[in-house]
C-alpha cells in the first residue's frame, strides 16, 4: 500500500491490463479467476440464451432410427438411446442447471444473510440460541431435506431447487454471523456508534459492506453444490422430471451406456464440473474485484 | 515529507493554572468491569477490573491527559466518557446530565457534542468507505446539512488535498489517515474532542505533526480536550492538566507542570525518570534539553 501524496492523474484507472501477471502485477490487473470464470460462467449463460431460440435439433424428439449414433457432423456429440440430439439437450440442461443454481442461493442468500447479521447484532443469548437452532438444520442433509420435499410435493425441478435453497440457508446464516461478530468487534463501527450511528446505519453501512466478501464467496460454493445436488436429484430421479433435460438426468441415463458410448456420460458431467469450477473462479475473482483494498486504482 | 520539527519552547512552557471554567464531565467513583471467559467448571473467574472508582472533573476549555502505562484503563476510562462503554458502576456526569445507565439513543445530544479520534487510524477507519463518507459519516448520521462543503473545509482543516475525498483510507499513510479521522471527528462541530493516544500508532517521524494539528486545532475551535497516552512527554506537550492512572485508579493529578515537576506518587516519579530519553527522541533538535540546561525538573534526581 504505497500510494500515498498527489493523486494519481485521470487516466491511470485503466483496467486493461494484461491478464495472468500473477506475481507483481496479479492485484492491479483483472484476477485471472473473474476472467475464466466469468467465461465459463458466461458461455453457460449464453447457451442456456440460445437454447432459447434454436438447438441444433429438437430436444425431446424421439427417432427411433437414429439411436445410439456416434459424434458426427450430424449429431455433433450424438443421440442417446431414443434417438435425441445429446448437444441439444446439453443446451436445454443448461437453463435447468443456471434457473436451479439462481433461485437456490437466492432463496438461501436472501433468507440467510440477513438472518445471521441480526442473529449477529442482538443480544448474545439470543443470538447463541438461534445458532444453536440453525446449527442443527446445517447438519441435516440437503439432498435428504429434497427427497422429502419430493415426497410430499411431488418430484419436479421447482421442488428440488426450493430444498436446496432451505437447506443452505443456515450456511449463509452462519457465515454472516460471524463476519459481523468480527466488523462489531472493531473500532470503526465504535466509531460509527459515536458519530450517533444507529443499528440499522451500522448494518447496512458497515457490516454488509464488510462482510460482503465473504457472502459472495459462499454464494459462488453454494451455486456449485446447488448444482451438483440437482444433478444427484435428477440422477436419483427426484429433480428434474423427464423428458425435460438435465445435465444429473442425462448422466443417469448414460451410465448403463459408458462401455457402449462414453462421450455420452463425459458430456454432461463435464459440464456439471465446468459450471461448477467456473462459479468457484467467479465468486473468488468478485471477491478480490469488489474489495477496495485489494485494487488500488479505482479509488483515483 | 519532513514537516517542521514541534516548537519545543511552546511545548515546555507550563499553561495557567488549570482553568476553572465550567464543568464539562463529573465523574463520580466510576467503576467499570469486564466479564472474563470461565475457565473452570467450580467457580466462574472473577471479572476484570479495569477501572475502580474514578473521580475526576474535567472543565471548559481544559486540555486534560490522561497519562499511564498499557492495561492501566485509560482506554476504558475514555470510552465512558464518550458513553461507548457502560460502567458497571459510578456516575458520569456531562454538562450536569447522567450518561451512565443510557441507551444509545437518548445519547444523541452528546454526539454532536463530544467526538473521539482513535489510536489506530487503519482500524478506526472503515476500508470499504471513501473518504469522503467517512468524514461525513457524523454529518449524515445526525442529519445536517451542507455536507460536501463541510467536508472541503474539513480537509482543508487538517491539511489534505480536497481530491482526498474520492479515496480510499488505505491510500493514504499513517499519518494521513489520522488527519481523516480528525477530520471526521471535528465534522459535527463538536465542544469536546476525546483523543484516545492518537499518535502512538504512528511513525515517530510523523507525531509532531499529528500533536501540533490537534494542538492547533483545539485552539481555533476552542475544544475542550481529554488526550490519553502512555507518554507523558507527549501529554506534558499537549496538556496543561494531567491525571495519572495506574492499575485502574487515578494515584495522582494535578496540574501537567506540577505533576511532572514535582511529582508526588512513586509510580508518576518512575514515568517522569522516563521522560528524558523519550523528551529527548522527540524533540531532538531542542538544545536545551541535550545540553541539561533545561530546569533540573527533567532530571530524576
Amino acid at each position: 500500500m504505497s500510494s500515498f501524496g498527489p493523486a494519481p492523474p485521470p487516466g491511470t484507472s485503466d483496467p486493461t491490463l494484461p491478464v495472468g501477471a500473477m506475481s507483481s502485477g496479479a492485484r492491479r490487473s483483472l484476477p485471472a479467476s473473474l476472467l475464466v470464470g466469468g467465461v465459463l460462467v458466461g458461455a453457460i449463460a449464453v447457451t442456456a440464451l440460445v437454447s432459447l431460440l434454436w438447438t441444433p435439433h429438437d430436444p425431446l424428439l424421439v427417432e427411433g432410427s437414429q439411436r445410439l449414433q456416434g459424434p458426427g457432423a450430424e449429431y455433433w456429440f450424438g443421440t442417446d438411446r431414443f434417438g435425441r440430439d445429446v448437444v441439444s439437450r446439453l443446451m436445454v440442461g443448461a437453463r435447468t442447471t443456471l434457473l436451479v443454481g439462481v433461485v437456490a442461493v437466492g432463496i438461501a442468500g436472501l433468507i440467510g444473510t440477513p438472518l445471521g447479521v441480526l442473529m449477529g447484532m442482538s443480544p448474545r443469548v439470543l443470538g447463541e440460541t438461534v445458532m444453536r437452532f440453525n446449527d442443527l438444520l446445517l447438519a441435516f442433509p440437503a439432498l435428504l431435506l429434497a427427497v422429502m420435499f419430493g415426497a410430499v410435493y411431488g418430484s419436479s425441478t421447482l421442488t428440488a431447487m426450493i430444498a436446496i435453497g432451505i437447506a443452505s440457508i443456515p450456511v449463509f446464516a452462519r457465515v454472516a454471523r460471524s463476519g459481523t461478530l468480527q466488523v462489531l468487534a472493531s473500532d470503526y463501527v465504535l466509531a460509527a456508534r459515536s458519530a450517533g450511528r444507529g443499528p440499522l446505519a451500522i448494518a447496512v453501512r458497515h457490516v454488509l459492506p464488510n462482510i460482503s466478501g465473504l457472502v459472495i464467496v459462499q454464494a459462488s460454493v453454494s451455486f456449485a453444490i446447488a448444482v451438483l445436488a440437482e444433478a444427484a436429484l435428477s440422477f436419483l430421479g427426484f429433480g428434474t422430471q423427464p423428458p425435460t433435460p438435465s445435465w444429473g438426468r442425462m448422466l443417469q441415463e448414460a451410465q448403463e451406456l459408458v462401455a457402449v458410448r462414453p462421450f455420452q456420460a463425459v458430456a454432461p458431467g463435464a459440464s456439471i464440473a465446468l459450471a461448477v469450477l467456473g462459479f468457484n473462479l467467479l465468486g473468488d475473482g468478485l471477491r478480490d474485484r469488489l474489495d477496495p483494498r485489494l485494487d488500488d486504482r479505482r479509488g483515483a | 515529507m519532513v514537516e517542521p520539527t514541534p516548537s519545543t519552547a511552546t511545548a515546555a512552557q507550563p499553561g495557567p493554572a488549570p482553568h476553572r471554567g465550567e464543568p464539562i464531565y463529573t465523574v463520580r467513583g466510576l467503576t467499570c468491569r469486564f466479564r472474563q471467559p470461565r475457565v473452570s467448571l467450580r467457580r466462574p473467574t472473577p471479572p476484570l477490573t479495569a477501572i475502580e472508582g474514578i473521580d475526576l472533573d474535567v472543565h471548559a476549555g481544559q486540555r486534560f491527559g490522561v497519562v499511564g502505562e498499557s492495561g492501566s484503563g485509560k482506554s476504558t476510562l475514555l470510552r465512558c466518557l464518550a458513553a461507548l462503554q457502560a460502567p458497571t458502576s459510578g456516575s458520569i456526569r456531562f454538562r450536569g446530565q447522567e450518561l451512565a445507565g443510557r441507551r444509545d439513543r437518548e445519547l444523541k445530544f452528546l454526539r454532536r457534542e463530544v467526538q473521539l479520534v482513535f489510536q489506530d487510524p487503519m482500524a478506526s477507519l472503515d476500508p470499504r468507505m471513501r473518504v469522503r463518507d467517512l468524514i461525513a459519516e457524523p454529518l449524515v448520521a445526525q442529519r445536517m446539512g451542507g455536507v460536501d462543503e463541510r467536508v472541503g473545509e474539513l480537509l482543508d482543516a487538517v491539511g489534505l488535498a480536497r481530491q482526498s475525498a474520492t479515496r480510499y483510507p488505505h491510500q493514504f499513510s499513517g499519518g494521513q489517515r489520522q488527519r481523516i479521522a480528525i477530520a471526521r471527528a471535528l465534522a459535527v462541530r463538536p465542544t469536546v474532542l476525546l483523543a484516545d493516544e492518537p499518535v502512538s500508532a504512528l511513525d515517530v517521524s510523523v507525531r509532531a505533526q499529528i500533536l501540533n494539528l490537534l494542538a492547533e486545532l483545539v485552539e481555533r475551535y476552542d475544544l475542550t480536550l481529554v488526550f490519553v497516552s502512555h507518554d507523558l512527554a507527549v501529554v506534558r506537550h499537549v496538556c496543561d492538566a494531567v491525571a495519572v492512572m495506574r492499575a485502574g485508579a487515578v494515584v495522582e493529578s494535578g496540574s501537567a507542570e506540577r505533576v511532572s515537576s514535582a511529582p508526588q506518587h512513586p509510580y508518576t516519579r518512575a514515568l517522569v525518570a522516563a521522560v528524558p530519553t523519550l523528551r529527548r527522541a522527540l524533540a531532538g533538535a531542542d538544545p536545551a534539553a541535550l545540553l541539561g540546561a533545561a530546569p533540573t525538573d527533567e532530571e530524576p534526581t
